[in-house]
């Protein structure tokens, strides 16, 4: 059978092209692979490759042709045997060169838009504590220990992984004791290769391993963010569902104190932009625990951020067996009808301390702690923004493509008829985080910039 | 920049062998199984190639012509639960790891029926059943994790072993080292294959290394190297079954620097015009790994040409199915938008 030679496409948007020279005549014989034309494009001259062994029978575009679509006959072969004078150059009407490829098979509008599977937020629930369950007191340091600890006891597939967890004990000691409880094997300490093992644990998961990367710090994860990103949060999509990255990334996040502007930053917006990624970011030592054994048994990466001026607080935990949250659901903290305020991480702790306040002058104030950024509960905040009308959103972080920025978007899109104010976003100041005590303490988030913004949305001022 | 004490010229023939490398000894039929397998690769890219010619295949498309006796030589020392992976001209690593050809060019052409559902496309493919983990676009990604893949290995205590491929490119970037660093800290069973095609994209190994000797790359981390002639199947398999057998022993990693070469541009719209015709055609005239084969099974004379024929037309008749079938395997749903974000 005759075979078909049609103008190529050498790149991805060329549409079409001058058929510059001819390197064979009718009657040669050719090997796949020859070099049978040159082509023209805007960008380069490129040779055409025989895709076939055989005799060319005829050419069918002379030599200096220009604008030659991409997709028409050029030239005929004839396979081995076949005579190539009664070769037929009619273009057979079943050849699928000459049509337009890659149709759209059926019309867009045609279909529901259909939303990414997760779980609705309305149908999750924090478990029920037991009447009369014992409530300990434990600092977010232990709480984080302690999830990390329950969960390698049961599932000998977790590791955890980073800078100084193992003899050092962890750099701010989140991790002590886990070396001598579960050995080298399993709590190991790393060289200063950010890149290298947050790749290691992404491929240690693709193989189904259940990592815990710890780093240092989150600012130092930014040498390792592609492997967070496109290894860890991509391939399952990529691989159409094949490969799995069960992996945990966690560590502080955001500023500390007086550790300047490199040490200091929050990545909660820059995770949670990214599909594939689930990203937590808890406040009290409860959620610590709870959501950080969700984030290991999760069968996705997760992102998980803490915060190094939380690790020492201390609050109460339920003390069972196994107490596990759900990500992707946020808590109501405090109740209150007049003001919604929304924040997460160390900002709860603000936000709370302004609901006291605005209490004092008679403002009811809700505040809720989103604790997951991604996926995000907005159930959950329409519901509150219902009652209240009123929304301040606050996070210790830059203002420009926010969470803060996001969730204020989502809500003035979802829940525009219940505001009776815009709502208002309180962020740190829109600079790199000074060193000097009474300047960094000027740029991050207060309670009191809370409230002034709880008071602007209430017309109160 | 070459000054004259530079450690190395351009041009120059520095290259330094390890040790005159051993060629394996292959059995009639192994010699057969190389031959159809690096065959099968050569006509499947070659009709890629020309399935992006016609408009069948978008994007990117980076094709293995020329580098078929590195995959097929290293493939065939492997056993079942070792793993493999690989950056972005990865069609061929498919196919060696015994993916169905139909399947890889369904997902060339982003069909239902393509490997990753048509959702990854030519650089992203994945068969982890067959121990195949990708199929990554981000050059030099793949050696963190496949030494990842290998920590896993050992892990469960396995005698396993992880191959991780990466070009001459890759071999610069900062986190091939952190990953060499890590493996021979904890003698993991990864063994590093670096296909020296001689060019990242256009620019040549004498302009973009300051070490042109890409098997001594190791030698600071104490990893052993050695460079092999990637043309010949038969010396690939060879090195293979050393790299192999250091691994499993539980020694820890191991480098091999694969000289091979591509006869086709970095990418489809790449013109080559960093390099000679000349050049090209030599290395097609006097090195070609599938010739190499072909005469070592007509001398020792157990198959003769026609003999041979019948193997091309049985290949030919492989690729011409799986084109047919990537043609006529329908676009993904659009409800495929959504899934496998999540698991």
């Amino acid at each position: 059978m005759a075979i078909e030679i049609t103008m190529p496409a050498l790149s991805p948007t060329m549409e079409k092209g001058t058929l510059a020279k001819w390197l064979v005549k009718e009657g040669d014989t050719v090997e796949s692979g020859d070099v049978i034309a040159e082509i023209e494009t805007d960008k380069a001259t490129m040779e055409v490759e025989s895709v076939d062994d055989g005799t060319v029978a005829k050419i069918l575009i002379a030599e200096g042709t220009d604008d030659v679509p991409v997709g028409e006959l050029i030239a005929i072969l004839a396979e081995e045997g076949e005579d190539a004078s009664s070769v037929d150059t009619a273009p057979k009407a079943d050849v699928p060169v000459t049509e337009p490829v890659a149709e759209v098979a059926e019309t867009p509008v045609a279909q529901e838009a259909p939303v990414p599977a997760q779980a609705k937020a309305s149908s999750l629930k924090d478990p029920e504590i037991p009447e009369g369950t014992a409530m300990k007191t434990v600092t977010v340091r232990e709480a984080l220990r302690d999830a990390m600890a329950e969960e390698m006891r049961k599932d000998g597939d977790i590791f955890v992984m980073g800078e100084e967890v193992a003899e050092y004990q962890g750099a701010y000691k989140v991790t002590q004791g886990l070396l001598d409880e579960f050995g080298p094997e399993r709590v190991i300490d790393t060289p200063i290769t950010e890149h290298g093992f947050a790749g290691l644990g992404a491929g240690a998961a693709f193989a189904g391993l259940k990592p815990v990367i710890e780093f240092m710090t989150f600012n130092f994860a930014m040498q390792a963010i592609d492997h967070i990103i496109n290894s860890a949060a991509k391939t399952h999509y990529m691989s159409g569902g094949l490969v799995t990255c069960p992996i945990v990334f966690r560590g502080p996040n955001g500023a500390a104190s007086r550790v300047g502007a490199q040490h200091s930053q929050n990545y909660a917006a820059w995770y949670a932009n990214v599909p594939g990624l689930k990203v937590v970011a808890p406040y009290d030592a409860a959620d610590a625990k709870g959501l950080l054994k969700a984030a290991i048994q999760d069968p996705n990466p997760v992102v998980f951020l803490e915060n190094e001026l939380m690790y020492g607080e201390s609050f109460e935990v339920p003390d069972l067996d196994d107490f596990v949250l759900p990500i992707g659901k946020a808590r109501v903290y405090r109740e209150g009808a007049d003001v919604t305020i929304i924040s997460y991480s160390i900002t709860v702790g603000e936000a709370l301390k302004a609901a006291d306040k605005l209490a004092e002058e008679g403002i009811n104030a809700e505040v809720i702690d989103l604790r997951t950024i991604r996926p995000l509960d907005l159930d959950t905040l329409i519901e509150s923004v219902k009652k209240t009308n009123r929304c301040v959103v606050a996070e210790e972080g830059w203002p420009q493509c926010s969470v803060a920025s996001d969730v204020s978007a989502q809500l003035m899109e979802q829940a525009f008829d219940w505001l009776d104010a815009p709502v208002t976003r309180v962020n740190s100041v829109d600079v790199p985080l000074p060193y000097a005590n009474n300047l960094e303490k000027a740029a991050v988030v207060s309670a009191d910039d809370i409230v002034k913004a709880a008071k602007a949305v209430c017309y109160a001022e | 920049m070459t000054t004259k004490n530079s450690p190395k010229k351009a041009g120059a023939p520095t290259r330094r062998r390890s040790k005159k490398p051993a060629q394996f000894e292959a059995s009639n039929e192994e010699l057969l199984e190389f031959y159809e397998q690096m065959l099968l690769i050569r006509r499947f890219e070659e009709k890629a190639g020309q399935m992006y010619g016609m408009g069948l295949i978008g994007g990117f498309c980076h094709l293995y012509i020329g580098q078929e006796a590195v995959v097929v030589g290293i493939q065939s020392a492997l056993k079942d639960g070792d793993s493999v992976i690989t950056g972005y001209r990865e069609h061929g690593h498919m196919i060696a790891a015994g993916a169905d050809p139909k399947a890889v060019m369904a997902e060339l052409t982003g069909r239902e029926g393509g490997c990753s559902k048509g959702k990854g496309g030519s650089m992203h493919m994945f068969d982890p059943d067959r121990g195949f983990f990708g199929g990554h676009g981000i050059v030099g990604a793949q050696v963190s994790l496949g030494t990842g893949l290998g920590f896993a290995a050992k892990y469960r205590k396995t005698d396993n072993v992880s191959v991780a491929y990466f070009g001459d490119g890759a071999a610069n970037q900062g986190q091939v080292y952190e990953s060499f660093n890590m493996a021979r800290i904890w003698n993991l069973p990864v063994i590093y294959i670096i296909e020296n095609n001689q060019y990242a994209m256009g620019t040549s190994v004498t302009r973009s290394s300051s070490e042109i000797e890409l098997y001594r790359r190791g030698e600071s981390f104490r990893i052993p190297g050695k460079q092999v002639d990637g043309m010949n199947v038969l010396e690939v398999r060879a090195a293979m079954e050393e790299a192999v057998q250091h691994c499993r022993s539980g020694e820890g990693p191991f480098i091999l620097e694969m000289k091979t070469y591509r006869y086709r541009g970095h990418s489809m719209s790449d013109p080559a015009k960093y390099r000679s015709k000349e050049e090209v055609q030599k290395m097609r005239a006097e090195h070609d790994a599938i010739d190499q084969v072909k005469q070592r099974i007509l001398d020792a004379g157990f198959k003769d040409e026609a003999e041979l024929k019948e193997i091309d037309k049985k290949v030919k008749a492989v690729v011409a199915e799986a084109a047919t079938f990537a043609q006529e395997s329908p676009e993904p749903a659009l409800s495929e938008l959504y899934t496998d974000v999540l698991v």
